[in-house]
């Protein structure tokens, strides 16, 4: 099973959040969006969520669907209050200058298909 | 003997990941004091080594602190008593066979402290003395994961305790019919209060004894509700919350701007919220839609220029239903009846 720390090494992405011990949290699946209803309605749960928003609500979203991570793309860049809130959730924010599709594309080679 | 590396590539879950974390905290947390054995049986430098087998023996231990006027100046281990057991040579004294480099640690240091010195130096106890240097216990790494175990079991108490509170809410307080109701006031604009509502009602339905699923349920249909009041009405509004526990009512109200026509409101990708919002990703027109994905029953009431009131329901099964008693009884019927009148 693919652990958030091998994803985090292969894409060389900036952690954004508090670090942890990423080996151990292996998310099941994947999802792409920019419409959080969407996201509410299509990702699963310990999914990595593929976004370019870097606002706050991505944050709930997040903790609603018990997603295991955020992967904010095009370097987007969230507030100081949206990581602060992100750290006291518990959701792991990565960042990355790579666009959406690029990084989707790296997470299907690095085998996190969807579940 | 060389240790296993502490890390390997198994799969841990989250639940071990969460104690492994917890273990660590707790080796910062605790003091070498606290988990340290008090009595330290310290020997004599001129004890014979065939004194020291029957104090082992005794107290069930395998090391002891050799102290002479009060001051540490070695420790003896089952390992020096088998040399001079091989060497015949029980009538020797402590301080013929004892180590005299002896390392300590400091009763007020953190755990992780003593964890160094076992890691690096390998050795099996360590004396613990107080700022004077004066001894005042040994601790061994059977020490460490008992008081490490004790702590951890103390925490889970501590969470079962309060869960079993929320749980028992329902049983402990004696009505012909029990409900607990929140209410959230949701403000016109507050994108960054967004979704604090639906988190706060999740933790809460969880603290209750409600499965992830209907917590999951109500997080996504409360979040879509919470949002559409924060974009859409005109002076934000009200998420009212009443839980029972074979059912949870949910009610959105606002006092405008009303929806002209629930029928295309319903309709995926229908949405009438301007681009500054779009751009943030919301209105793709899948709200309403996402919260009846979620519930039993929506019922919609709108009045364009007069405002809303979307009300929402979902219904536990009896094996899912919240407290205990309701579980254990499984008064299926009397649940039913509920239902049945307030139907009618």
């Amino acid at each position: 099973m693919i652990t958030l720390q091998t994803i985090v090494d292969e894409l060389g992405l900036v952690v954004l959040t508090e670090a942890r011990d990423f080996g151990a949290v292996t998310p099941a699946s994947g999802y792409a969006s920019d419409l959080l209803s969407c996201v509410m309605a299509g990702a699963q749960k310990r999914s990595v969520w593929v976004t370019l928003q870097a606002h706050a609500n991505i944050v709930a979203v997040a903790a609603l669907l018990d997603l295991s991570a955020i992967i904010i793309t095009e370097g987007a860049m969230p507030d100081a209050a949206s990581i602060a809130r992100a750290n006291q959730e518990g959701i792991n924010l990565l960042s990355t200058p790579e666009p959406t599709y690029t990084v989707v594309g790296r997470l299907w080679e690095l085998g996190l298909h969807t579940g | 003997m060389d240790a296993e590396p502490l890390r390997t590539d198994r799969v841990i879950t989250d639940g071990a990941a969460n104690l492994i974390s917890r273990v660590e905290e707790l080796a910062y947390e605790l003091t070498i004091a606290e988990v340290m054995s008090r009595d330290p049986r310290a020997i004599a430098p001129g004890t014979k080594m065939g004194e020291v087998m029957e104090t082992f023996r005794e107290a069930r231990i395998s090391g002891a602190p050799v102290v002479a006027n009060g001051e540490l100046v070695g420790i003896v281990s089952l390992e020096d008593l088998i040399r001079a057991l091989r060497e015949s040579n029980i009538q020797a004294p402590v301080g013929e066979y004892m180590t005299r480099m002896v390392l300590t640690v400091k009763a007020h240091s953190p755990l992780i402290e003593a964890l160094k010195v076992f890691e690096q130096r390998h050795v099996g106890r360590l004396p613990v003395v107080d700022d004077d240097n004066r001894l005042v216990g040994i601790i061994t790494k059977g020490d460490i994961t008992s008081g490490v175990m004790r702590a951890l079991q103390y925490d889970y108490q501590e969470e079962e305790v309060r869960k079993y509170r929320a749980r028992h809410l329902f049983e402990d307080i004696v009505s012909d019919r029990t409900s607990l109701t929140l209410r959230y006031k949701i403000a016109h604009g507050a994108f960054a209060q967004g979704g604090n509502a639906s988190s706060h009602i999740k933790r809460a339905l969880l603290r209750l004894g409600a499965s992830p699923q209907i917590a999951r349920r109500c997080g996504i249909a409360i979040y879509e509700a919470e949002m559409n009041l924060i974009i859409h009405a005109t002076n934000g509004g009200m998420i009212r919350i009443e839980i029972e526990p074979h059912r949870i009512l949910m009610e959105a109200i606002d006092d405008g701007p009303g929806i002209y026509d629930v029928e295309q409101a319903m309709q995926p990708g229908y949405s009438t919220a301007p681009d500054s919002i779009r751009e943030l990703g919301f209105g793709a027109g899948m709200g309403l839609k996402n919260i009846q994905r979620c519930v039993d029953d929506m019922y919609i009431d709108s009045t364009p220029g007069r405002g809303t009131r979307l009300e929402l329901r979902i219904n536990m099964p009896p094996q899912e239903s919240l407290g205990d008693a309701a579980r254990k009884t499984g008064t299926t019927e009397e649940r039913d009846d509920h239902t049945t009148n307030h139907r009618r």
